[in-house]
C-alpha cells in the first residue's frame, strides 16, 4: 500500500480478524474509505459487514489487525472513543427516547461547552438541518415522528456529535421510496461537504444509484473494492455469491408431488403499516423441499407465521389438500389450535428456537410436551410419552446433554436445534416449514438437519425450508422461491437454477427501476 | 514493518475492578452452605450492633427472639397460625407470579374477602342456620376475590395494562370500602367491627384448638395448588405464558384465558385467606385485617422460588422474625424500631446472598491471571 493512497483515506483498515468462538466473523479484511466518498458494502446475510461496522464503531474490537483515521494509527474501544475519532453510525435500530423531543435526543449523553441550554442546541440542531437540507422540527417529540423522522434524528445526532465518517446500516430497508429520494439527497449533501459515508445495503441498484465505490464482503472476507461506474449490477452479484461450492447434500426426485399447501395472493401489513407480505402466490407440493431464498427481514418470517397460524392475513388465502380424504380445508384466519382440530399435520421450526420454539427453562422432556400435552387424561399431564420421545430423540439424533432432565438452554446450538427439529417431525408432519434451521450450527450438526428433512420428503412431507446459503438452497431444495421486500419475485427449479440468477431476484424489488 | 509483523496490541486493555460474571448453576450443598453463611453473618452483625446500642448480650437478645415464638403452648399456636396464614396468601399470588404476572394486590385481594365475609356474618348471622352461613361466607369471600383478581387480569389480557400498578391500586379501593363499611356497620365511630357484632358463622374449634380449622385447610391448599402447579395441564400453561408468551402462542396456548383463569385462581385463594382470617380466627374486619402480609407473600414466594411446599419454610422464618423481634422489643424496654432493625439486617443477608448464588464475581487480579 503506498504513502499517497493513505494520505487521501479518511478510513483505513488492515488485516482486520474477529472471531466469535470458532466462528470467523471477518478474516484479513483490508478496506479504505476515502474522504468525501460515498462507499457502500454489500454483502449477503452473514458475510460480516455489521461486525466489520461494529468495530469501527467501538462496539467489538478486532482481534488484530488495525484501524487508521485520516493515516494514523488508532485504537477504539468504546463508542466514545469512536465519536471522539470523528465516526458516528446510525444504526438498523433507532434507540431513541420516545418522550423527548428531536433536540432532546440529540444532545442527549454530551457535555457541551458553555453549558447547558435547550435554546442553542435547538438552534444548531436547526443550522444542521438547514445545511445538508434535512427535514426535521426540532421540537417535535420522537413519539409523533415517523420511521423516515425518526432516522433524520439519528443522523443529525451523529453530525451534532462532529462525525465526519458516517456508517448508515441498511438506512433504506425501512423506507419508502420517496423517502429513499430524500436520504439520497441528504447523502449527496453530506459528501459535498467533505463527509466520508459508508452505507451498507442489499438493494443493488441503490448502490449503482448513491455509491462511488462499492466494497464486496463475501464469507468474512473482503474480495474486492470497485469504482461503481465500472461495473455492472450482474458482476456485483457474481462478486457477492462467489463460484458454487458443491457440498454434497443429498437430494432425491420423488415421484409423486401432488400439491399440498395452495398459497394464493396473500398479503399482510406490519404493525407500522409496511406491507411485510406482498401480494405472495406458491404451491408447496408434497415429496419435495421448497426453498424460501431472500435477504433476511423480506418477510419470510411473517409468511412462515401467517402459514402458521400465528398471524392474520389482510388477504389471500391459504388452502391444504388432506392426504388422508383429498379434502381441500382453508386455513385463512385460524389459529394454530384450530389447525390442528381439523387434522391438518403442520409442523413449524421457528427462526427463533428458544424464544418461540422451545421454553429455555424448561427441561427436555417438558418442551418435547409442548405440542402434546393436551393429549392423555384430562386435567393432569401425562408426562411419560414425551420421556419417551425425548430419551428416543436423544438417541436418534444425538443430543449432547447431561440427560433428558436437562433445561434446553444449557446445550449447544445444535443440540438445542435437533431437539426442536425432533419434536416437529415426531408428528409425521405432512408440512413442515423450517426458518433457517442450520444457522449457527456447525457442519455436522447442518447435515443432521438435511438429512431429516430429506427423510421428510421421501415419507411425503411437502418442506418449506427457508435459508439464507444459496449453496445450501441450490443442492437442497426441488424448487426455490426468491422473495424481495415481502414479494415474490421469481420462483426457480432447483437443478437447474444458478447462483447468480437467484442473488439477483434477492435484490430485486417489484416495481422498483432496474 | 508489515502489521503482520507487528505484536497483537495488548495495551489499554483496562479490565474493571470487578467483573460480574452469570454462575450456570451452583451444586445445591454450596447453595445450601451460602445460604446458611448469610444468616451466620447476619447473626453477627446484629450481635454486634446490639452490644454497641443497647450494651446488652446478643445471645440473651436471640433467646427472647425465640421464646417470643415459640416460648409456650399458646405462643406456638399463635406463631402456627400466623405462618399458615402468611403462607395461604404466599400460596395464592404463586400461580400468578409463575405466569410473570406481577400480583401486588393480595393486601387487597385478602381485604375484600374478608370485608364480604363479615359482611355474610353481620347481616345474615342468625338469620340461617350457621353451617349454612359459614357455606354463604365461603362463597361471598371466593366470588369477591375472584372479582379482584380478574379486574386487573381482564386489562392487562386485553390492553395490555401494568398489572402492577392496576392490582396496587385495587388495594386503597378495597381498604376505602372497608373503612366505608364501618362507618356504616358501627355508628359509633369505631375503626374495627370485632366479635361483639360478627357473633356468628365463627368456625368450630378443631380438636379443641383455636386457629387449628384454618391450619389444616391451608395446609391443604398448599398441597393442592403444588399439585395444581406442577401436575396440572393448567399449571404447565401457566409455566409457559411465564417463560415466553410467544412461545405459548406458537403451540396455540390462548394466553388471554390463561391469565384472565390464573388470576380468577390466585384471587379466590386470596379471598379464601381473607375468610379465613376473619371467620376462623379474628371475628373482626379493619383495614388493617390483611395486615402487610399481601406484601410479605411476596417475599415469601421468592424466597421459596415459588415453590408452595418450600414456602412453609419462608413463611416460618419471616413470622418468627417478626414475632421474636416484637419480644425482644417488649422485654428489653427498648424501641419497636431496634426489632425492626434486626429483622431488616436478617431479612437483607438471606435476599443478598442470593446474588452471590446467581453471580460470580472476579477481581481484577485475578482477571489477568485468567489472560495470562
Amino acid at each position: 500500500m503506498n504513502t499517497q493512497e493513505n494520505a487521501s483515506a479518511a478510513l483505513q483498515l488492515r488485516h482486520i480478524t474477529k472471531t466469535f468462538g470458532a466462528i470467523t466473523a471477518n478474516e484479513d479484511v483490508d478496506l479504505e474509505l476515502r474522504r468525501g466518498e460515498v462507499l457502500a458494502i454489500l454483502g449477503e446475510n452473514g458475510s460480516g459487514k455489521t461486525t466489520l461496522m461494529n468495530m469501527i464503531s467501538g462496539i467489538y474490537r478486532p482481534d488484530s489487525g488495525e484501524i487508521c483515521i485520516n493515516g494514523k494509527e488508532v485504537s477504539i474501544n468504546s463508542p466514545k472513543d469512536a465519536f471522539a475519532h470523528g465516526i458516528g453510525m446510525v444504526h438498523q435500530h433507532f434507540k431513541l427516547v420516545d418522550v423527548f423531543t428531536a433536540t432532546e435526543n440529540i444532545i442527549l449523553g454530551i457535555k457541551e461547552k458553555g453549558g447547558f441550554s435547550l435554546k442553542r442546541s435547538s438552534a444548531r440542531v436547526a443550522e444542521i438541518c438547514e445545511r445538508y437540507g434535512f427535514d426535521l422540527d426540532p421540537n417535535k417529540k420522537i413519539y409523533e415522528m415517523s420511521v423516515s423522522e425518526k432516522q433524520t434524528v439519528e443522523i443529525v445526532k451523529v453530525l451534532y456529535r462532529g462525525a465526519d465518517i458516517l456508517i448508515l446500516d441498511e438506512p433504506t430497508a425501512v423506507l419508502t421510496p420517496q423517502e429513499t429520494d430524500k436520504l439520497f439527497n441528504v447523502i449527496r449533501r453530506m459528501r459535498q461537504d467533505g463527509k466520508s459515508i459508508i452505507i451498507i445495503t442489499h438493494k443493488l441498484h441503490e448502490v449503482m444509484e448513491i455509491s462511488d465505490r462499492v466494497a464486496v464482503l463475501r464469507k468474512g472476507r473482503h474480495i474486492d473494492t470497485v469504482n461503481t461506474a465500472d461495473v455492472s449490477e450482474s458482476e456485483l452479484t457474481d462478486m457477492m455469491v462467489g463460484q458454487k461450492i458443491s457440498l454434497n447434500i443429498e437430494r432425491t426426485l420423488s415421484e409423486k408431488t401432488p400439491d399440498r399447501l395452495i398459497v394464493s395472493h396473500l398479503t399482510m401489513y406490519s404493525k407500522e403499516g409496511v406491507k411485510v407480505v406482498d401480494d405472495v402466490s406458491f404451491t408447496a407440493r408434497a415429496g419435495e423441499i421448497l426453498g424460501i431464498a431472500g435477504v433476511s427481514g423480506s418477510g419470510q418470517r411473517e409468511l412462515l407465521e401467517l402459514i402458521a397460524g400465528l398471524r392474520t392475513p389482510e388477504s389471500g388465502d391459504i388452502i391444504y389438500n388432506d392426504p388422508s380424504d383429498g379434502k381441500a380445508v382453508d386455513l385463512r384466519k385460524k389459529t394454530p389450535m384450530q389447525i390442528r382440530d381439523l387434522g391438518v399435520r403442520l409442523s413449524f421450526v421457528p427462526e427463533d428456537r428458544l424464544g418461540m420454539g422451545l421454553v429455555g427453562n424448561m427441561d427436555i422432556i417438558d418442551n418435547m410436551m409442548l405440542r402434546t400435552y393436551r393429549n392423555g387424561r384430562p386435567l393432569f399431564l401425562d408426562r411419560q410419552p414425551s420421556k419417551v420421545l425425548a430419551d428416543d430423540i436423544i438417541k436418534s439424533l444425538e443430543v449432547v446433554t447431561p440427560g433428558p432432565t436437562t433445561p434446553v438452554r444449557r446445550l449447544s446450538g445444535g443440540n438445542v436445534q435437533k431437539v426442536l427439529v425432533g419434536r416437529e417431525i415426531s408428528s409425521a408432519p405432512s408440512v413442515l416449514m423450517a426458518a433457517y434451521p442450520v444457522r449457527g450450527l456447525d457442519i455436522n450438526s447442518s447435515y443432521t438437519i438435511y438429512n431429516l428433512l430429506n427423510e421428510q420428503k421421501k415419507n411425503g412431507a411437502a418442506v418449506i425450508y427457508v435459508g439464507e446459503d444459496l449453496d445450501v438452497l441450490l443442492e437442497l431444495c426441488d424448487r426455490i422461491m426468491v422473495i424481495c421486500g415481502g414479494a415474490v419475485s421469481g420462483i426457480l427449479d432447483g437443478r437447474t437454477a444458478e447462483k447468480q440468477e437467484v442473488g439477483l431476484l434477492m435484490t430485486k424489488r417489484k416495481g422498483a427501476e432496474q | 514493518m508489515t502489521a503482520a509483523e507487528r505484536p497483537v496490541k495488548a495495551e489499554k486493555i483496562k479490565a474493571p475492578l470487578i467483573t460480574i460474571t452469570k454462575r450456570d448453576s451452583l451444586p445445591p450443598y454450596r447453595r445450601i452452605l451460602i445460604r446458611a453463611a448469610a444468616i451466620v453473618a447476619a447473626l453477627l452483625l446484629c450481635s454486634v450492633i446490639t452490644l454497641i446500642v443497647t450494651k446488652s448480650n446478643p445471645i440473651e437478645i436471640y433467646k427472647t427472639m425465640f421464646s417470643g415464638a415459640f416460648g409456650n403452648g399458646i405462643r406456638i399456636i399463635r406463631t402456627v397460625y400466623e405462618i399458615s396464614v402468611l403462607l395461604i396468601i404466599a400460596v395464592a399470588i404463586t400461580p400468578a407470579f409463575k405466569m410473570k404476572f406481577w400480583n401486588t394486590g393480595a393486601e387487597g385481594q385478602v381485604l375484600i374477602g374478608g370485608l364480604t365475609t363479615a359482611m355474610v356474618m353481620l347481616y345474615l348471622g342468625g338469620k340461617v342456620p350457621d353451617g349454612l352461613l359459614i357455606v354463604v361466607m365461603a362463597a361471598a369471600a371466593i366470588g369477591a376475590g375472584v372479582i379482584w383478581g380478574v379486574i386487573p387480569a381482564f386489562f392487562k389480557a386485553y390492553w395490555k395494562t401494568n398489572e402492577t400498578l392496576f392490582t396496587l391500586m385495587m388495594n386503597y379501593v378495597a381498604i376505602q370500602l372497608v373503612e366505608c363499611f364501618l362507618k356504616i356497620a358501627d355508628k359509633t365511630g369505631s375503626n374495627v367491627v370485632g366479635p361483639t357484632m360478627l357473633k356468628n358463622g365463627w368456625f368450630p374449634k378443631f380438636f379443641g384448638l383455636d386457629y387449628m380449622l384454618d391450619v389444616v385447610i391451608i395446609a391443604v391448599l398448599t398441597v393442592l395448588v403444588y399439585i395444581y402447579l406442577r401436575y396440572s395441564k393448567h399449571g404447565y400453561e401457566i409455566s409457559v405464558v411465564g417463560e415466553s408468551e410467544n412461545t405459548a402462542k406458537y403451540i396455540g396456548i390462548n394466553v388471554k384465558k390463561v391469565i384472565i383463569r390464573t388470576m380468577a385462581l390466585s384471587g379466590a385463594l386470596c379471598g379464601i385467606a381473607g375468610l379465613l382470617i376473619v371467620g376462623g380466627a379474628s371475628h373482626s374486619i379493619s383495614a388493617e385485617t390483611a395486615g402487610g402480609r399481601g406484601f410479605t407473600a411476596i417475599m415469601v414466594s421468592w424466597l421459596a422460588k415459588f415453590n408452595p411446599l418450600l414456602m412453609v419454610f419462608s413463611s416460618l422464618l419471616i413470622v418468627f422474625l417478626e414475632r421474636g423481634a416484637g419480644e425482644v422489643a417488649t422485654v428489653f424496654s427498648l424501641n419497636k424500631s431496634f426489632s425492626d432493625i434486626l429483622t431488616g439486617i436478617i431479612l437483607f443477608f438471606i435476599i443478598g446472598c442470593e446474588f452471590f448464588i446467581n453471580y460470580k464475581l472476579h477481581f481484577r487480579r485475578q482477571a489477568k491471571e485468567e489472560r495470562v
